[in-house]
C-alpha cells in the first residue's frame, strides 16, 4: 500500500525509440516531481516527448535510464491505479455512456470481483459522477448520441470512476472549439477540487496549463527535458475571468517567451 | 409515392428484363439451343420442380456447411492473426499465397481424396470462403486504437482483458460484413465443385441437362442459382445491419 504522502518523481529518464531507420531520442535526462495532490501541466512544442512522458509515468513503455516512483513504489510495468484521457475521447461505440463509465472496474482490482455483486452501487456511483459533469440523463445513451464535448465529459468520467491516485491527460481538450473547451477546464478543475487527486496535464494550450495548474513544466524540443517549471501562484477556487487579469497574462507571456525560445534550433 | 415506386423498383426492373429477353427470342427467332426464352425455361421449371427444388437443397445445405465450417475457422485463426503482431507479419504473406491459388485447381485433388459425393463441395466452399472472414476479424482487432489499449493496460488489464473487452466486441461489424462476401464465395465454391464432379446439387443437374442438349434445363437451373444466392446475400446484408447498427451510426457521428 502507498503512503498518504509522497509524490510522482520522475528521476533522469532517458528514452529511445528504437526502429530500422535508427532511433529517435525522445527525452533525455528528464526529472520532474510532482507532490500528491497537485496539478501539474506540462506543456512544450509538438513532437518534443510528452506524450512519451506519458507512456513512461504509467509504465506503459520502459525508460532506457532513470526511474519513476509513484507515492513511494517503484514503477516496473504498467501501473494499475491510473486514470488516463486523450485528446480523442475513445469511447466504446457498441455501450451506453453509463457502461463505458463502468469499463475501468471491470478491469481493476479490487472492484473486478465485486463487479457482478455490486453492480448496483456501482452503477449509482457511475451515475453520480455523470452528474458531477453535467451529464444527468444521459447515462442510457450512445456515445454517438452525443456531442465532442460531452464525449470527452464521459472519458473524463471513465478515467476517474475507480478514484485513482494519479490522473494523466494527454492533450484532452485539443479537438473541441474554444467555448466546449473553457466549460471542461471548469469540469476538471471542480472534479479535481472535489476528489483531490493529482493530475499531470499534458497541453499545448498555455491559458489552459495557466488556468487550472499549480506548477507548469515547459519541456524544450526533441529530445525533450524540462527546461522551466512555472509556479502558478493565482488564488484558488479560480474563475475564468481570472484569464482576463494582468498577472494570468503575465504568466501566459512569460510562457510564451520560453517555448519561443526552446523551439529554435 | 417516390418511395413506393423505389422499393418496387427492383422487382420492375427484373420484370423487364425478363420481358424484353421474351421479345428478343421471339422477334429475332432465337433457336431454344442457342438461348431460350423466359417462358420457356419457365416452363421447365415447372415441369422439372422436384429434381430441380432436391437439388437445389443439396446446393444449399453444401454451401451452409461449408460457410459455417469457414465461419468457425476464420473467427479462430482471425484472432490468433489479430492477437499479435509477429504472428500477423508472420502467417499474412502465407494466406496470401494460399488464398491467390485458384480454388478450381484443387477441386480436382479433393475428389481424388474423397471421391464424387458431396464432401469436396463442402471443402471447397470452406476453402474460399474462410479467407475474407480471417482478414476482417484479424483486421478488427489489428486496428484497435492504441490510445484505447493504454487506458486499459494503465488499469492494469492484460492482452485477455483487453480482446475480451474491446477487441473482439470492436470486430463484430468486421466480421458480419465479411460473412454477406463468405457466404457468396462459398456458393461460388459448392456449386464450382458440383459441376466438376458431385452426383447431386445444382451444379450436377445443370451439367446433366447440358449434356442432354436440355438448354431449358440449363437456364432453370442458373435461374434457381440465381434466387438461390440472391436470399442468402439478402440474409447476411440483413443479419449484418441489425447487429452492427452502433457501427453504421457511431462513424456517421465518428466528427462529432
Ligand atoms: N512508437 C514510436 N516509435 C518511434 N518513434 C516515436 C514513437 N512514439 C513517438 N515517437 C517519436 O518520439 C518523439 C516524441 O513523440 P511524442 O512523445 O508523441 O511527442 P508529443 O506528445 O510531445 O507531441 C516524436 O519525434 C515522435 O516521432
Ligand atoms: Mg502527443
Amino acid at each position: 500500500m502507498a503512503s498518504m504522502t509522497g509524490s510522482v518523481d520522475i528521476n533522469h529518464v532517458t528514452l529511445t525509440y528504437r526502429s530500422a531507420g535508427g532511433g529517435v531520442l525522445a527525452l533525455r535526462d528528464t526529472s520532474l516531481n510532482v507532490p500528491r495532490g497537485e496539478f501539474a501541466a506540462v506543456v512544450g512544442p509538438s513532437g518534443c516527448g510528452k506524450s512519451s512522458l506519458m507512456k513512461i509515468v504509467t509504465g506503459l513503455v520502459p525508460p532506457d535510464s532513470g526511474d519513476i516512483v509513484i507515492f513511494g513504489d517503484r514503477v516496473r510495468g504498467p501501473v494499475k491505479i491510473a486514470g488516463m484521457a486523450f485528446q480523442n475521447p475513445n469511447l466504446l461505440p457498441w455501450r451506453k455512456v453509463i457502461d463505458n463509465v463502468l469499463l475501468p472496474l471491470e478491469i481493476v482490482e479490487p472492484h473486478r470481483r465485486k463487479f457482478r455483486r455490486e453492480r448496483q452501487h456501482y452503477r449509482d456511483e457511475a451515475e453520480a459522477l455523470l452528474k458531477t459533469v453535467g451529464l444527468d440523463g444521459f447515462s442510457q445513451r450512445f456515445p454517438w448520441e452525443l456531442s465532442g464535448g460531452m464525449q470527452q465529459r464521459v472519458s473524463l468520467c471513465r478515467a476517474l470512476i475507480h478514484q485513482p491516485a494519479l490522473l494523466m491527460l494527454d492533450e484532452p481538450f485539443a479537438a473541441l472549439d474554444a467555448f466546449t473547451r473553457e466549460e471542461l477546464w471548469c469540469v476538471l478543475r471542480d472534479l479535481w477540487q472535489k476528489l483531490g487527486f493529482t493530475v499531470i496535464l499534458v497541453t499545448h494550450d498555455l491559458r489552459e496549463a495557466a488556468f487550472l495548474a499549480d506548477n507548469i513544466h515547459v519541456m524544450s524540443a526533441r529530445p525533450g527535458h524540462i527546461v522551466m517549471t512555472k509556479t502558478v501562484d493565482l488564488p484558488r477556487p479560480r474563475d475564468l475571468d481570472i484569464c482576463f487579469e494582468p498577472h494570468f497574462t503575465a504568466i501566459v507571456h512569460e510562457l510564451r517567451a520560453k517555448i519561443a525560445e526552446v523551439r529554435k534550433p | 409515392m417516390s418511395s413506393t415506386l423505389e422499393k418496387l423498383s427492383p422487382w420492375l426492373f427484373t420484370l423487364g428484363i425478363f420481358v424484353l429477353w421474351e421479345l428478343v427470342c421471339r422477334i429475332f427467332k432465337v433457336d431454344t439451343f442457342v438461348l431460350p426464352a423466359p417462358s420457356q425455361i419457365f416452363q421447365a421449371v415447372g415441369q422439372y420442380w422436384l429434381p430441380l427444388a432436391k437439388n437445389a437443397f443439396v446446393t444449399l445445405w453444401t454451401t451452409l456447411a461449408g460457410f459455417a465450417l469457414a465461419v468457425a475457422f476464420g473467427i479462430v485463426l482471425g484472432i490468433i492473426v489479430g492477437w499479435s503482431r509477429t504472428i500477423y507479419r508472420g502467417l499474412y504473406p502465407v494466406m496470401i499465397g494460399f488464398n491467390s491459388i485458384p480454388k478450381v485447381a484443387v477441386v480436382p485433388i479433393l475428389i481424388i481424396w474423397f471421391g464424387i459425393g458431396i464432401v469436396p463441395a463442402v471443402l471447397t466452399a470452406f476453402l474460399i470462403s474462410f479467407f475474407p472472414i480471417v482478414v476482417n476479424v484479424a483486421t478488427g482487432l489489428a486496428s484497435m486504437e492504441p490510445e484505447l489499449e493504454d487506458v486499459l493496460r494503465a488499469l492494469g488489464a492484460k492482452k485477455l482483458d483487453i480482446m475480451l473487452k474491446v477487441g473482439i466486441p470492436r470486430t463484430q461489424p468486421y466480421l458480419f460484413g465479411s460473412l454477406k462476401v463468405a457466404i457468396t464465395l462459398a456458393f461460388v465454391g459448392a456449386v464450382m465443385s458440383e459441376t466438376i464432379g458431385a452426383n447431386s446439387g445444382l451444379g450436377h443437374l445443370m451439367v446433366q441437362a447440358g449434356s442432354n442438349f436440355q438448354m431449358p434445363l440449363v437456364f432453370a437451373c442458373l435461374l434457381g442459382l440465381a434466387v438461390e444466392g440472391i436470399v442468402m446475400y439478402a440474409v447476411f446484408a440483413y443479419v449484418e445491419a441489425y447487429f452492427t447498427g452502433w457501427a453504421f451510426r457511431s462513424s456517421m457521428s465518428a466528427a462529432a
